[in-house]
């Protein structure tokens, strides 16, 4: 390393890549982020990217993108700004520039600022930096990316095609030199990745190599940033995970905890299809997927699965969830156990398919047909998803109910730490399945007075044969009944046996500054920016307390207690006040205030703190 | 001596079809298709979704799931892919199978799950009383369709065979033998197999397969078709089926040379399934329909091509545990 060069050492980075959708800046920026977690910084990063697989090269919408944030202390979101920026072309600068903190460095592909490439994005003069009132503020760091990957690879029979493809792995090197990283963690995933493709491993680890070393002949007013080890993880073996992943195998281990058989029917759908793709390559623990002919299939055969005494679910995002209410509907009359993962996205309708979103709140609580309750819960980190979906797949075993976990596509397709779990460290699941006591006692209907889950026998058991369906049925005989009054008394079991899950539920924390006059209230994928308000304001002097919900139906047990200590509670989400609704219906006597965005955008850190100052200050 | 009589798979619930719709006798025939095989009624599950025919798990002595409208395929999927070992049997009918089931019911046909589906064809919405379904012959006055339907109607073995089915077979309700055999045969095919029920609808459609199901008519209208035995027809078993040219042909056995050699031998298990189709699409009244085992053709079903590859990967596999799993990520010491 050039002794030249000048070290900062920075808390937290936050680092953008962006490009065109084939430019390989989803594999950057995981590359990266691995490398920088492995060497003990915090990370959470915001995958980008438009649903158009390849949109006309170099135009506005097919942008792509990945964000990440290195920590040497918490990091709770991917970041609001980026301190560096990659970008490989015009159209990825102007699509980012909101994203682009005040002053930070622009690194970007001089080759692709040509004339053709400004026209395409739109610019009208040949500079795009002062165009967009950059200049005064920005440094900028131009690289000839295109051509010194050429230069590069000049040794290697490849075409023009695949030479351009390796201009990402030079803009990594650069990156790691600036970062102070050696490249052998990164050399050393390019081997898992390309393990069958020799030729494009030569290719990538060669042009890496030259973008590192690029960096120590370029000038000397290059910073190096030093983001030191993070003191706060807890020791331990990690990795880095995204929600999905982390979904998926959340699942998996409530069926190895289990021995029971785990079953996902499932239709592709962003962003939630990566949790199909997930299961569908664990063969090897006996997980059967079906990918079937639709959301309603995929549902359906998974209640189909359930009553045969699989541990079932179903994973969409929103339009698959609408398609799903009826079966829903089902495996509540049926009193059947699934788990129903819904990846949230923007909506109405097709919406925006790959941003992210909490609209489907309501949908998730009363989107069926009659007295319909099911269990709502919410991963709030890409990583406690796998804690939601195991949590999930028990309450629904042990309460023989439907269970919907809420996620979105910002944690679904973010990634963050994850400490390795211990299966044997997991909470037990205990299933009620009929005993050999009970055997011609009991019916369809027969529950346990004390919780008032009803016993699953299932197909294949001898002495246990009985028709389950979507009818009403006989509280006590089982058979279907129209009767008035049963009809009243089985909505009422159904309601309160789910009500009773609170009794399993852990009660409600409060974060932050408990003593603090203002409660903010969130709930799933929108912790990590409200905490990181909450922290910043804190080191400016300012108390607030944050009550945050994993659990929706039923609410924690001390919902009512805890929001009725303080003045004034607001609640922010993703939408345009579903939780608040929900709140409001469940908690009198308390005048909730709302922030809301529904741009299918994250919030970011900075408007939560203007807005908690604003609320501090009246 | 049978293990299991008809009586074992009957449930304690009184049967509320109306009295002389043909579903009763279909479901005799099923529970007596069921003791003839003499599976444990514990083993069995029938899966339906809404509709008439859809109430027939109630009555069965074995485990049931009367579930939501249309989705019955897609269930009785998930039940076999779960759990392979237990006999899937779905019912529904015209309606519920191939107007807003019509996807799964494709579906299911084309992956060749190993569930036997009874289609009860009554070609009419009997349920909500009277209305037309994806059956019902164009031209029909029904209730929402009072100056007859404009709709041309699906034929099911069309269907079936056009979704690469592998096994067809027709009975009519009152022929009991017929539809017992038909069943078990069903029940013994690996993969999807399909029984259309030709029922009569006494309420809604009374005389639907009347043309047919006429005791005195009968054996000149439809033809029993046995594996490896001559297309024979006829109260005088003297007519036959032969080929001409490219169609089916009606002949008398004696007549303008014609000899029982000449007649056409039935054979199910032949994967091209051209002659299965003309022969379940023979119409009235220059062809007699055919009944019976129509396609039988052997192939890998689906929950057994999924359990076979994921015993393929298990034998390989260095992951047995979740532990085993863990350790497949790329991890590092904090």
């Amino acid at each position: 390393m050039s002794d030249k060069m000048n070290f900062i050492e920075k808390e937290h980075v936050v680092i953008r890549f962006s490009g065109d959708s084939g430019d390989g800046m989803q594999l950057t920026g995981t590359l990266f982020s691995n490398i920088s977690a492995i060497l003990g910084n915090e990370i959470s990063t915001f995958p980008d990217y438009p649903s158009e697989i390849r949109a006309p090269q170099g135009t506005l919408g097919g942008v792509s993108g990945f964000q990440v944030h290195l920590g040497s202390s918490r990091v709770y979101t991917p970041g609001d700004e980026a301190d560096i920026f990659v970008v490989m072309n015009p159209a990825a600068l102007k699509v980012n520039v909101k994203g682009i903190k005040k002053n930070g460095i622009i690194i970007f592909d001089i080759d692709s600022f040509d004339d053709k490439h400004l026209e395409k994005a739109g610019f009208t003069t040949d500079n795009p930096f002062e165009e967009l009132k950059l200049s005064e503020t920005i440094q900028l760091i131009p690289v000839k990316l295109s051509s010194l990957t050429k230069e590069s690879l000049k040794e290697f029979d490849f075409d023009f095609k695949t030479m351009a493809r390796s201009k990402n792995m030079f803009a990594l090197g650069l990156i790691c030199f600036l970062f102070n990283r050696s490249i052998d963690h990164a050399t050393h995933f390019l081997e898992t990745k390309f393990k069958k493709k020799p030729d494009i491993l030569k290719a990538n680890t060669k042009v890496l190599v030259d973008g590192f070393n690029y960096g120590q002949n370029i000038d000397a007013s290059i910073s190096i940033f030093q983001v030191n080890k993070s003191q706060c993880i807890k020791p331990g073996t990690y990795t880095s995970i995204s929600g999905n992943k982390a979904a998926a195998w959340g699942l998996i281990a409530a069926s190895q905890k289990t021995g029971l058989q785990l079953f996902l029917g499932s239709y592709p759908i962003t962003p939630a299809t990566d949790i199909l793709q997930e299961l569908s390559e664990r063969k090897d623990l006996g997980v059967i997927t079906v990918q079937c002919e639709d959301e309603i299939a995929g549902i359906t055969t998974a209640i189909g699965a359930s009553f045969a005494g699989n541990l079932a679910a179903t994973n969409t995002s929103g339009p698959g969830l609408a398609l799903k209410s009826e079966a829903i509907g089902l495996a509540v009359m049926a009193e059947l156990p699934l788990v129903i993962i819904n990846v949230m996205r923007s909506g109405p309708s097709t919406g925006m398919p790959t941003k992210t979103e909490q609209t489907d709140l309501l949908q998730a609580l009363y989107g069926r047909n009659g007295e319909s309750p099911v269990v709502v819960l919410a991963a709030s980190t890409p990583d406690n998803c796998f804690h939601y979906a195991y949590m999930a797949s028990k309450i629904a075993l042990e309460y023989m109910t439907p269970v919907i976990l809420l996620t979105d596509a910002f944690i679904g397709n973010g990634s963050s730490l994850w400490k390795l779990p211990k299966l044997s460290e997991l909470p037990e699941i205990s299933i009620p399945f009929v005993s050999a006591e009970m055997k011609g006692k009991i019916k369809v209907t027969s529950r346990n007075d004390g919780n008032m889950v009803r016993y699953w026998a299932i197909p294949g058991m001898e002495g246990f044969a009985h028709r389950n369906g979507g009818l009403e049925k006989d509280y006590d005989k089982g058979a279907i009944s129209t009767d008035p009054a049963n009809h009243q008394k089985m909505v009422t079991a159904r309601q309160t046996k789910v009500n009773n899950v609170s009794e399993l539920i852990p009660e409600l924390v409060v974060e932050g500054s408990k003593d603090a006059s203002l409660l903010v209230i969130g709930w799933g994928g929108t912790h990590g920016h409200i905490i990181s308000a909450i922290n910043s304001l804190k080191k400016e002097g300012e108390k607030v307390a944050l009550a945050h919900f994993n659990y929706i139906n039923p609410l924690p047990k001390n919902t009512v207690e805890i929001i009725k200590q303080y003045k004034k509670v607001v609640v922010c989400e993703l939408n345009s006040g579903q939780f608040a609704t929900f709140l409001r219906s469940k908690v009198e006597g308390v005048a909730f205030c709302q922030y809301n965005k529904v741009e299918g955008q994250p919030f970011t850190v900075l408007e939560l703190k203007e807005c908690f100052k604003k609320y501090l200050e009246e | 001596m049978l293990l299991y009589t008809a009586k074992d798979f009957k449930s304690d619930q009184y049967v509320r079809w109306c009295p002389g719709c043909g579903d009763h006798g279909a479901i005799g025939s099923l529970q007596k298709a069921m003791a003839e095989i003499g599976v444990d009624p514990n083993q069995i599950a029938v899966i339906s979704g809404i509709g008439c025919s859809s109430r027939l798990p109630y009555y069965m002595n074995t485990y049931g799931f009367h579930t939501i409208h249309g989705r019955g395929a897609a269930i009785a999927t998930g039940v076999k892919v779960a759990n392979p070992d237990l006999m899937v049997w779905q019912i529904t009918g015209d309606g519920d199978c191939l107007a807003i089931g019509g996807n799964h019911f494709i579906h299911s046909v084309r992956r060749n799950v190993d569930i036997n589906v009874l289609l009860f064809n009554n070609e009419i919405y009997g349920l909500t009383k009277g209305q037309y379904s994806p059956t019902t012959k164009k031209g029909f006055a029904t209730k929402t369709s009072p100056f007859g339907t404009v709709e041309r109607p699906f034929r099911p073995a069309e269907l079936t065979i056009g979704s690469r089915g592998t096994f067809f077979a027709r009975a009519l309700d009152v022929d009991i033998r017929t539809s017992v055999d038909v069943m078990i045969a069903a029940a013994k095919h690996k993969g999807t197999s399909v029984v259309e029920m030709l029922v009569n609808c006494i309420i809604f459609n009374d005389g639907a397969h009347g043309w047919l199901a006429s005791k005195e008519h009968r054996e000149d209208r439809m033809i029993v078709l046995k594996h490896g035995e001559p297309m024979i027809f006829g109260k005088e078993k003297n007519k036959g089926l032969v080929m001409d040219g490219f169609t089916l042909k009606v002949v008398t056995i004696g007549e303008n040379g014609i000899s029982k050699e000449d007649v056409l031998i039935h054979d199910c298990t032949c994967h091209d399934s051209t002659i299965h189709q003309k022969l379940a699409l023979m119409e009235g009244p220059d062809f007699p329909i055919a009944m019976g085992v129509i396609r039988s053709v052997d192939e890998e079903s689906y929950d057994e091509a999924v359990y076979n590859q994921v015993a393929q990967i298990q034998k390989v596999t260095k992951v047995k545990t979740f532990e085993d799993l863990l350790a497949t990520l790329d991890t590092w010491e904090m």
